[in-house]
């Protein structure tokens, strides 16, 4: 039987979805609908009050979203695709659920099951596929944000424990955090610890006043003499490549979901423009507005081929971390321009949270900066290109 | 406990809605869907036969094309098999048609329960199940809310308007779920995984022993002779001055149209 044709959908012109197996469909189908149900109907709220829901987030454990990239230990060992597809619909929900994921997946679950011991293992990454242990990632400080190598927090050895001093900055579920995953130098070089929640001398303050991502916990994590066993260091990987490492995969995650970002404020603007009335006729048929519309559309779709481009080399073993750099780079601001055009097409109604696209735009002001800002990605692929370091002088 | 449990697979969100005029039926375009009406009755199958401890769940479907995208989530939801019946006889049949090839699936698999939605999201029948449970011989039990197994003993909660009725019967029987009886659960992860090998058995009409004269355009003998579009009646809209109790009368209202 012919393949029947497909419906024309603004959203995916070039009918890349075509392309998808049915696994990978059924698990964006999946993460569509509990955005649907459970993200959307709340979200206004959360935003505005500047709480994200740990309990709604959670429920990402019992479907499988959690680490579903990993696999064992209670993973679902899914594709690379259907990875950052679920990342897409988390996004086209809220960054902030999205980076929820990121952080517990790809930055907390991780780092423990690629350098964890065997014991490690099995303590934590169970718990935290199934949600009830929530994790956090430890690495930008109060000075060292684009340059992690410069990090001040240390560890050294007392005996056979280790002991724990520094602050880290900016970190995403640090308050709700069950065990944070903490990078510190030691004598040997940068190293991972597992700080459980409740070991004297660790604290954790939440950021307040944030005018974006406010549906997601991002604290400061205080270690203070922060005594840890042996045991708590991940044993498996010394240097700043640990953390870079981890870094990758979450961006991964973030250049397929942002576009979720962008396809919900899209779709916004092209239903206002539909419906909204001026000089008499709608502004979708003012050809500025087609040009704002058709150009969004084009942008959309060039980004979601290439995420989906880099999430095939991914799942061949092959996808590079410059590769990676030009995704985040090139589909974040992207997203953010999307975000804003759309904001321009919705007018004053463009600016309250009535609307999904000032929340979006707002959120994707982070997300350009974390996981490396714009200029860093910049200068990692203008090292590949030219074979010049600019990042110090 | 064996369970079966219709699944019908019916155009996604994202296909146009629309009924071609030449035909009457519905414009199939795109991945279908498993119908959500379905995955009341996928939910509560699954619950009975956890809470029995014992048996398994087989999905009947009846799709053009050996179609399984739909019958697919009803695995990863938890169902263990499948069966699919595809036969180009089958196009253009009528909901006795339908329920004579869904009658015959049901006794192939050997199940003691049949399990379906009320009416499916694109046809609206709602007759496939009584006919089915009348070919069978098996008694049905519709628009049930709240199902129970005792022994060889099935007891069935139906709301009406006036109060909760409580049905007991022997099984083999077709129960019809409500929307809202149960919530059905996304399909996990790991379920989406294994739905990938659990066995999906493709049949056509003479595989399953079902007589071709009595299904599809053959067999029919109902058949859509008009379709036309939906005429929106609207009758004047009434003004409220708020006189600090217009939301009692909105209430009122709502709860009029059985909105809330
Ligand atoms: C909401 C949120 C959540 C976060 N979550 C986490 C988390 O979970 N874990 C974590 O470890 N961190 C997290 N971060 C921190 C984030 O990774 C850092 O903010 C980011 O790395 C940038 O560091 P910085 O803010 O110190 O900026 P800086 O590094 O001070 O940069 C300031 C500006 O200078 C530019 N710049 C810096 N160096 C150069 C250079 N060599 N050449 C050209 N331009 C340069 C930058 O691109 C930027 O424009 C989060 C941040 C935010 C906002």
């Amino acid at each position: 039987m012919p393949p029947s044709a497909r419906p024309f959908d603004p959203t995916d012109l070039a009918e890349l979805g075509a392309d998808l197996s049915e696994e990978e469909r059924m698990v964006q189908q999946t993460v569509r609908a509990f955005v649907r149900d459970r993200v959307l109907p709340g979200i206004d709220g959360w935003f505005e009050r500047g709480v994200f829901p740990v309990e709604v987030a959670k429920e990402l454990g019992k479907i499988g979203v959690l680490g579903m990239h990993l696999d064992g230990y209670g993973c679902a060992g899914l594709g690379a695709v259907s990875y950052g597809l679920a990342c897409l619909e988390l996004e086209a929900g809220d960054s902030g659920f999205r980076s929820f994921v990121s952080v517990q997946g790809s930055l907390a679950m991780f780092p423990i099951w690629r350098y964890g011991s065997e014991e490690q293992k099995q303590l934590w990454l169970p718990r935290m596929a199934s949600g009830e242990v929530i994790g956090c990632f430890g690495l930008t400080e109060p000075d060292a944000g684009s340059d992690p190598g410069s990090m001040r927090t240390r560890a050294r050895r007392d005996g056979s424990d280790w002991v724990l001093d520094g602050t880290k900055m900016w970190i995403t579920n640090g308050g709700i955090a069950d065990v944070a995953v903490v990078w510190a130098q030691t004598p040997e070089g940068i190293r991972g610890f597992l700080v459980p929640r409740g070991t004297p001398g660790f604290t954790t303050n939440d950021v307040h006043r944030k005018l974006s991502l406010r549906a997601s916990v991002t604290s400061e994590l205080v270690l203070d003499g922060c005594r840890l066993p042996e045991d708590a260091a991940l044993p498996g990987v010394l240097g700043l490549k640990g953390p870079l490492s981890c870094l990758t995969e979450a961006r991964f995650g973030i250049l397929f979901g942002v576009l979720g970002a962008a396809r919900s404020c899209f779709q916004a603007a092209l239903e206002y423009s539909k419906s909204r009335l001026q000089f008499g006729r709608p502004i979708g048929g003012f050809q500025l507005t087609q040009a704002k519309l058709a150009d969004m559309a084009v942008e959309l779709e060039k980004d979601l081929l290439l995420a989906l481009q880099l999430g095939r080399l991914k799942e061949r073993g092959r996808l590079t971390p410059v590769q990676v750099s030009v995704g985040k780079l090139g589909n974040v601001r992207d997203a953010l321009e999307i975000a804003r055009a759309s904001r321009t097409i919705l007018g004053a109604n463009g600016v309250t949270l009535e609307y999904p696209v000032i929340r979006h735009a707002a959120n994707l002001e982070s997300v350009l900066t974390y996981e490396g800002t714009a200029e860093i990605h910049q200068l990692t692929i203008g090292r590949a290109l030219t074979g010049l370091d600019a990042f110090s002088s | 406990m064996e369970v079966a449990v219709c699944v019908k697979q019916i155009p996604g969100p994202d296909s146009p809605q629309e009924i071609d005029p030449s035909t009457g039926r519905l414009v199939r375009e795109g991945q279908p869907v498993i119908d959500e009406a379905d995955t009341y009755g996928v939910e509560t199958a699954l619950q009975l036969v956890e809470r029995a401890g014992a048996g398994s769940v087989t999905v009947l479907s009846m799709a053009p094309g050996g179609e399984t995208s739909g019958v697919r989530a009803a695995l990863a939801m938890g169902a263990d098999r499948a069966m699919v019946v595809s036969d180009e006889r089958l196009a253009g049949s009528d909901a006795l048609g339908t329920a004579r090839v869904l009658a015959a699936a049901c006794r192939r698999c050997g199940a003691e329960l049949l399990v379906a939605g009320t009416e499916s999201g694109d046809g609206y029948s709602g007759v496939v199940p009584a006919q089915v449970a009348e070919l069978l011989g098996w008694p049905a039990v519709t628009f049930v809310r709240r199902i129970e197994l005792d022994g060889g003993e099935l007891r069935a909660e139906r709301q009406g308007e006036l109060g909760t009725e409580v049905i007991a019967c022997p099984l083999p029987a077709v129960v019809t779920v409500t929307a809202g009886a149960v919530e059905p659960r996304y399909p996990s992860f790991a379920g989406i995984r294994s739905a990938r090998q659990k066995p999906v058995e493709e049949l056509d009409l003479s595989a399953l022993g079902v007589d071709p004269a009595g299904v599809g355009e053959a067999g029919a003998r109902q058949r859509v002779v008009a379709v036309r579009a939906v005429e929106e009646e609207r009758g004047s809209g009434e003004v409220l001055e708020d006189d600090g109790r217009a939301d009692e009368r909105v209430l009122r209202a709502l709860s009029e149209w059985k909105v809330i």
